[in-house]
């Protein structure tokens, strides 16, 4: 199909699921019982007068989702939400007092920090992994290799992470939390970093592991499928040995399936980012949503949530460009 | 010019190498396939024996368990992160109750949220799936849509922002996991609804006069049931998992104590500055324990449903050319 | 057309199995055929006799479970089967090469056709710069009559026959000697088949090509072939010059065959078809293995498999009532 219109398909479909994820999150907020500013807004113990005004203040007065009483069509709270969004505003902090944006900008960097690093190293290696797995299937390397993959898939992220940090604390005296070592006075630029470099050593590690053995399932499983297809004989028969055959014929081939699927378990990185953040204190947007549930500070809650949500999104739409040009047949007509 | 000959007679039959790998695709693809193929599988085997045992000490708790972890006891300093000792072979944690007592109660709430949970995911999945892919038409894709958006939809974070405004009780968690859960069954029963629907004995059913609910129910849906049964004992794995996560951040219910919990217990209290690694280790290792032998039961269960590629193109150019030893072990 | 002296390929007695949880398949069972220089040999049997299998086991390229037990594959002069595994694949389409049946995915989805092609030509050091690559991919399209432009074109944008056609270029690539031609044109419409077959004789008629053509159509066969070689069941039933074998079938299976095609001058004939199934090669029955269906057996055909004999120099057939002239 052209590939236009693929694309075009795709970022309409984006779309929706944000718009979706929007509203979703709209109702959340409004719906649920633990709402906060509905239940400020009913206490008993205020006066008629003094409920009316935060009532008010809050846009609670106003229609749900459309304004159907008179005057303009979007007087809702539905639409007052989403303006507020297009101007960024996502609330202020109850615990903070500051503009919810502002704190997940700040902490924005070190969650992408973290995740980069730990995504870049687990791709390539669980991409490794799995083809060598697939293409001595069966043998005693595949065999431990889908069974440490199995393994780390199984290990709930926050208890390795507990591990290593324990282990790599006691044993090779790295920092158990933060981002820098408090109180410490720079040389420079480069002292700084590495500095953060040793804070950011033992949540790679933790993020890796549990990302690898997924990967790795996903990229056998795509390779197995793919050294049975038609055109690997023929490159065998052509004479072409069988790291030959690997690199020119079967890693492409394998490759794109992978990235899509990769882009689909993107809920599985958020979790383990958020997991890791919360063991080693990294400064990230994981912690924050830690540190949010259990001070109730539901803006920044909602505004995180907001964040990861359509990021997630996007990075989808990411990888199906990636897949449009890697893949030669959705570009012709 | 000669016209094209028809094939010659025999048509149907397989070519020799055709013949036999017609072997794995015969395999019976419900539950007493399935079985078999637990029963033919090492880790499958292995799995079904760890998850035996989780059950055995979830069900039997009150009677291997040292301790009763409900009972409030009287506390010195010294019994706070105790090491283990013969009093508490896995020492006592930041209450100074038994961890090990803990650690056994602690596997009934990891399981009964594990598979309840996976219960309601199958049961949405199922019935999404089979309408999905058993109607089509314009519902089918709607569903289907939908499908894909909670796909997409980081699960964590919605998990904790709606367990954080409803207040984190045993039921309201339960459901919170089945009801994000649903979503790879759903696609997979829609697949497998897909196919059936066009078999042979659904069009007989059809012509005979049966309806479509009638169809679903007596032809469809056992046929179904297999593979919902082998995914959902992997929607356990990830349903555990949910909870001991939410569980560790601080959203579990606080009634009863899981194995999350305890984690939540022994990381915000201080065991890791206590070095009181049995505090931190066990309860892990519950929770590695039973996800490990779910996925390796799903993961067997459900590899009787995949056609097992005998082999590829890379394989086996070693014993190609037969030396007289070879024949003879071979026959 | 002259015949050589010493033929270029020469198998001698080939046997493969197949092992499996199934037990063994005796797939191809002491099969002996020799191709001359310049000559098309045609390989016919229904689906499931083992022509494919036996052409595999020519080029070691069997599924895992294949097994070559015993016999000789003779290039030149040379036993490939003794080779070890880097002198076979450099042996590997430069001396013989193969087109694979259907087509359709032998060529890989994620490259060019040029890619490929040129692939084997760098392979075998046969393109000393990347311009002599694409000249030499060039001109190998333009024989096979595909526009040159579009070597740069991916599988998916070809056509079903121009596919076949690229897979005869990249066969051709390295100028083998012999060429293994798997049901070339099965699976194609009627006017490409006519165009494939046209381009098969060319090439042998401008490049002196040996080819080994696989089918189970014998009007293929009657066209381009000089020599046939009918299989059943694993085993050579009939092994003669194309003309002996349609004026004086011997074997009762190739005359069933001859009889089973519709003639276009007599279309009032029934079509008859030869009743019964070939035999499960992991459960074969003692004696010939076509006794269950042929017209002509006798007790002595079941009890014991006839050996291949030679009628004449140069004819052989695999019955026990050979002797027994008819038509």
């Amino acid at each position: 199909m052209q590939r236009r219109d693929y694309l075009i398909k795709k970022t309409a479909w984006s779309i929706l699921t944000i718009v979706f994820v929007l509203i979703l999150n709209f109702f959340l907020f409004r719906i649920l019982p633990g709402d906060p500013t509905t239940a400020i807004a009913k206490d008993p113990r205020l006066t008629a007068e003094a409920r009316q005004a935060l009532q008010v203040r809050f846009g609670l007065d106003r229609p749900l989702l459309l304004n159907l009483e008179g005057g303009s069509l979007f007087d809702s709270q539905f639409f007052a939400y989403v303006t507020r969004l297009a101007q960024a505003d996502l609330g202020i902090s109850f615990n903070f007092n500051r503009p919810v944006a502002d704190l997940l900008g700040e902490r924005l960097l070190n969650t992408v920090l973290l995740v980069m690093g730990g995504q870049l190293l687990s791709i390539v290696l669980g991409v490794g992994l799995g083809l060598i797995s697939a293409w001595k299937s069966r043998t005693a390397f595949d065999v431990g290799a889908i069974t440490f993959s199995l393994a780390a898939w199984s290990l709930p992220t926050f208890w390795l992470g507990i591990i290593l940090l324990i282990l790599g604390s006691s044993y090779l005296g790295l920092p158990t939390a933060g981002r820098e070592t408090v109180g410490m006075d720079y040389a420079g630029w480069w002292d700084q970093w590495r500095d953060i470099g040793r804070h950011l050593l033992l949540p790679t590690i933790t993020f890796t592991i549990v990302l690898l053995g997924e990967y790795m399932l996903i990229m056998r499983s795509s390779v197995l499928e793919i050294l049975s297809e038609d055109y690997i004989l023929t490159a065998k028969a052509k004479g072409l040995s069988h790291l030959q055959v690997l690199w020119g014929h079967a890693l492409r081939n394998a490759l794109l399936p992978v990235v899509t699927l990769i882009a689909l378990n993107l809920g599985f990185t958020v979790s383990g980012a958020i997991q890791v953040e919360t063991v080693f204190s990294w400064p990230g947007l994981g912690s924050m949503i830690f540190d949010a549930v259990r001070r109730q500070d539901y803006p920044v809650l909602q505004g995180a949530f907001l964040l990861i949500a359509v990021s997630v999104v996007l990075a989808n739409l990411v990888a199906d460009l990636i897949y449009s040009v890697l893949d030669p047949r959705v570009k012709s007509a | 010019m000669i016209t094209p000959p028809p094939e010659p007679p025999s048509r149907d039959a397989p070519t020799a190498s055709a013949q036999f790998k017609q072997r794995s695709l015969r395999m019976r693809q419900d539950l007493a396939g399935m079985l078999a193929q637990l029963r033919r599988s090492p880790l499958g085997v292995v799995g079904a024996i760890m998850l035996g045992l989780a059950l055995i000490a979830a069900t039997f708790a009150p009677w291997l368990a040292p301790y009763d972890p409900e009972q409030s006891i009287h506390v010195t300093i010294e019994d706070i992160y105790a090491r283990p000792s013969a009093e508490h072979i896995l020492g006592t944690d930041d209450g100074g109750k038994d961890v090990l007592s803990a650690f056994i109660f602690g596997s009934r709430v990891s399981l009964l949220v594990g598979f309840s949970a996976s219960l309601i995911s199958m049961f949405i999945g199922g019935a999404v799936g089979l309408v999905a892919g058993f109607y089509g038409g314009r519902i089918g894709n709607a569903l289907m849509r939908l499908t894909d958006i909670f796909l997409v939809i980081p699960d964590l974070p919605l998990m904790i922002v709606i367990v954080a405004m409803v207040g984190p009780s045993l039921w309201n968690i339960i459901l919170v996991i089945g009801i994000l859960g649903w979503t790879g069954t759903a696609r997979m029963v829609r697949a497998q609804a897909l196919s059936l629907k066009e078999r042979q004995f659904v069009l007989r059913a059809r012509a005979l006069g049966a309806g479509n609910f009638h169809i679903l129910r007596r032809h469809i849906f056992p046929l179904v049931l297999p593979l919902m049964v082998a995914n959902t004992v992997l929607v356990i794995s990830l349903s555990i998992l949910s909870e001991s996560t939410l569980s560790f951040l601080g959203l579990g219910d606080p009634t009863t104590l899981s194995w999350g919990g305890m984690l939540n217990f022994a990381f915000t209290r201080g065991a890791i500055s206590a070095r009181a690694w049995w505090a931190l280790v066990a309860p892990g290792l519950g929770i590695v324990w039973v996800v490990l032998a779910c996925t390796l039961v799903g993961n067997t269960l459900e590899e009787a449903f995949n056609p097992r590629l005998q082999s590829h193109h890379l394989q086996g150019e070693d014993k190609m050319i037969a030396s007289p030893s070879h024949i003879q072990a071979e026959g | 057309m002259e015949r050589a002296e010493t033929p270029l390929l020469e198998v001698r007695h080939l046997s493969t199995n197949f092992v499996t949880d199934e037990g063994v398949f005796r797939a191809v069972e002491d099969l002996s055929f020799q191709l001359r220089r310049g000559e098309f040999l045609g390989l016919v049997g229904e689906s499931g006799c083992g022509k494919t299998t036996a052409m595999l086991s020519v080029l070691r390229l069997l599924p895992a479970a294949g097994r070559i037990v015993s016999g000789e594959v003779l290039l030149e002069g040379e036993d490939i089967l003794k080779l070890d595994a880097a002198e076979m694949r450099r042996m590997r389409w430069r001396k013989m090469s193969i087109i694979f049946q259907g087509a359709m995915n032998a060529l890989n989805p994620v490259r060019n056709v040029g890619d490929q092609i040129a692939e084997a030509l760098v392979l075998h050091d046969m393109a000393p710069s990347r311009r002599r690559a694409a000249a030499r991919v060039g001109e190998l399209l333009e024989l096979v009559g595909i526009d040159a432009d579009r070597a740069d074109q991916f599988p998916h944008q070809y056509s079903g026959g121009m596919r076949q056609r690229a897979m005869i270029a990249m066969a051709l690539a390295c100028s083998p000697q012999v060429v293994i031609a798997d049901e070339p044109t099965t699976a194609l419409d009627v006017m490409i088949q006519a165009q494939i077959l046209e381009l098969l004789e060319r090439l042998q008629r401008e490049l002196g090509l040996s080819v080994i053509l696989v089918t189970h159509d014998l009007s293929v066969v009657a066209e381009v072939c000089h020599d046939v070689l009918v299989m059943y069941g694993g085993v050579l039933a009939e092994y003669a010059t194309v003309d002996e074998i349609y004026n004086e079938p011997l074997h009762p299976y190739t005359r069933l065959l001859l009889e089973a095609f519709p003639d276009l001058s007599r279309p009032d004939e029934r079509m008859i078809s030869i009743p019964g199934q070939p035999p499960r090669l992991n459960d074969l029955p003692a004696g010939c293995r076509f006794a269950p269906r042929c017209p002509m057996v006798i007790d002595r055909c079941r009890l014991e498999p006839p050996p291949v004999r030679q009628v004449r120099p140069g004819r052989w057939a695999t019955c026990h009532r050979i002797d027994e002239a008819g038509t």
